[in-house]
């Protein structure tokens, strides 16, 4: 433990910049990947346990992508939709067929997807670390902020995670298709009684939980080392973020996904070993005092 | 289908008997190796399913008390240098009184919240081996081996009398588990996995029988750790990870979960899976993810639960020609 210096960078404003620009990070792209699966956790009730996979394909769609246009923008779009056409049949092919049945039958569908996408990305990028690098239109000297480095591509990732953040709350709240995917969580049967194919929307919501995820591995390529293992991390992470903020909330998504980006960059000053027991500490706390979590609601 | 004692007393001798027979019929290092983190694995299994099968509740942490098991007898033997048997009961006493702890705190929630507790004090306690540098060793984990000395004129350090001490443990354990289901607590923890209310409402206390069933999976899953750290003369923090349960889970869908010797059939077919596959090819998550989807979407349910409702579709098929 140390103490010390966690107090003395909470004395110094630069300290505290570089350390909650770096939580920001971790929490967006925690963030989109959470969103993702409380999101298909809330509609189809099914645990995704292959959605950090799904982030590790964008990351890795990126680096391709990236490599044969050099538009970091295509990059992004290619990578999300990419992803999504991926998680639309996976979801039509394998976990259609797993609605209603044990939840530990289909963690073990997932966990043996998951070891067929590690295995897929060895055989066509290769078994060691890759990393993107970081496109040309970032690469301009860093902005100072009261003597915090924050490099323009971290304020880039904020922004536009944020704004896909409102996008999709606009979405669900306030269209159409949000209306009734939030129907098709609450009672598909009528859903599908009303004339709406139940089962295409299914593979949609799925697809948008894929899009959201590849973003992130796009998002999350310029700056992390890119390796056939990397969605475990991020996919044990986000269940911390979906538990916290509550299974099915869009807000607790963001919320929890905040406070555990910033319990990790602090964390790391003041416990630097004892990090990820901050984090299940934390977890071990709203879990005994609100289990549903802090946005969630009891679930039926 | 009341269990005698005695019949699973004369069932546990044969399997003892024919376990310390089995080398030197077949005598391989690779086969006594095998046997004993079969043990390991098999009681850790077991004992998961005490809580998964017979309780209904999905634990994502038991891996918890493996690791438990593991560190506490290590460090009691090495810190400590008591007589192994000693080091053993403390061990289980550690392990009740954590178990006891935890579970008091877990059991009162539902399904996947329980099952997210269990893992969130879990990855607790693998956080804390790591940060407790002095005491576990950190991330290098308990090394310089852990004394072994003799008792009773039993050499745990040969790996022969290993194998047969883990034979015994498991048998026992394995003997113990079967007569706690077939015992009316074991009725009453069924009855509260198909319908707590009503258990409820016939004046169980619902919350004390699953407490007890929690502390007792945490007893045998950490005996399973006390083989291990025995078999490597060590205990790692890997022990404590939250990929142990998932193996157990892993291990308990794959050999079925409604029979009691299920887990143990899956700790077999998974070992025999990690030492057959990584010989024969590199890409052992693709062969592996592959059989574990022929198992989920093919079987539908574990190996021995696929048999056993086979079979009872036989007979039934069978039944009716025979009156007619």
């Amino acid at each position: 433990m140390d103490l010390a210096s966690l107090v003395s960078c909470f004395g110094s404003p630069a300290c505290v910049i570089t350390q909650v620009t770096s939580g920001l990070i971790i929490g967006m792209l925690l963030f989109l990947v959470a969103a993702g699966l409380t999101l298909i956790f809330g509609v189809l009730k099914v645990i995704n346990f292959t959605h950090g996979a799904f982030y590790m394909l964008g990351a890795y769609f990126a680096l391709t992508i990236f490599k044969l246009t050099g538009s970091y923008v295509i990059t992004l779009f290619g990578a999300a939709f990419g992803t999504a056409l991926v998680g639309l049949v996976f979801e039509r092919l394998f976990i259609s067929r797993v609605y209603g049945r044990n939840m530990l039958m289909q963690l073990l569908v997932c966990y043996g997807f998951i070891l067929i996408f590690d295995d897929v990305v060895k055989i066509v990028w290769g078994a060691e670390f890759r990393s993107m690098g970081m496109p040309t239109i970032f690469q301009v000297p860093p902005i100072f902020i009261a003597g915090g480095v924050v490099p323009p591509f971290y304020l880039f990732l904020v922004g536009v995670t944020i704004v896909i953040g409102v996008v999709l709350w606009l979405v669900i709240e306030r269209t159409r298709f949000g209306k009734v995917v939030r129907a098709l969580a609450y009672n598909p049967t009528m859903v599908s009684v009303l004339g709406i194919n139940t089962g295409i929307l299914y593979g949609l919501v799925f697809a948008l939980g894929g899009l959201l995820a590849g973003f992130a591995g796009a998002l999350a390529a310029p700056v992390r080392s890119l390796t056939p293992g990397m969605g475990f991390s991020i996919l044990i992470e986000s269940f911390i973020v979906t538990v916290i903020g509550g299974m099915g909330s869009i807000v607790g998504a963001f919320v929890g996904s905040l406070l555990i980006g910033l319990i990790r960059t602090f964390g790391s000053v003041g416990f630097p070993l004892f990090t990820d027991g901050l984090m299940y500490l934390f977890m071990v706390v709203v879990l005994i005092s609100k289990p549903t979590g802090l946005f969630g609601k009891e679930i039926a | 289908m009341r269990h005698s004692l005695r019949r699973d007393i004369t069932i546990g001798a044969i399997a003892i008997t024919a376990l310390v027979l089995l080398p030197l019929v077949w005598p391989s290092k690779a086969l006594i190796d095998f046997v004993i983190r079969g043990a390991s694995l098999g009681l850790f299994a077991t004992s998961l399913n005490l809580l998964i099968g017979y309780g209904g509740m999905v634990s994502f942490g038991h891996g918890l008390f493996f690791g438990l098991g593991a560190y506490s007898f290590g460090l009691l033997m090495q810190r400590t240098g008591m007589p192994i048997p000693a080091a053993f009961v403390l061990t289980i006493v550690v392990n009740a009184a954590v178990a006891l702890a935890i579970g008091a705190i877990c059991v009162r929630l539902k399904e996947i919240y329980f099952a997210f507790l269990t893992l969130a004090f879990q990855m607790f306690l693998y956080s804390l081996i790591i940060l407790w540098v002095p005491l576990t060793g950190g991330d290098q984990g308990l090394r310089g081996g852990i004394p072994r000395p003799t008792f009773l004129g039993i050499d745990l350090a040969d790996q022969k009398q290993l194998y047969i001490a883990s034979c015994v443990l498991l048998v026992i354990g394995l003997m113990l588990m079967r007569h706690i289901v077939a015992s009316p607590f074991g009725y009453t923890l069924r009855m509260i996995r198909d319908n707590a209310i009503r258990a409820a409402f016939l004046g169980i206390n619902v919350f004390r029988i699953k407490l007890v069933a929690f502390v007792l999976a945490g007893i045998f899953g950490g005996i399973g750790g006390v083989i291990m750290s025995l078999f490597v003369s060590g205990a790692y923090p890997e022990f404590a990870y939250w990929t142990v349960s998932g193996e157990g889970v892993f291990i308990i869908m794959l050999g079925g979960l409604s029979t009691f010797l299920g887990p143990m059939v899956g700790a077999v077919i998974l070992l025999l899976l990690n030492d057959v596959v990584t010989r024969f090819t590199e890409y052992y998550g693709l062969t592996l993810g592959a059989i574990i989807l022929l198992f989920a979407l093919g079987l539908r349910r574990g190996l021995t639960d696929f048999l056993l409702d086979y079979w009872r579709q036989f007979r039934a098929a069978r039944a009716p020609m025979q009156r007619s």
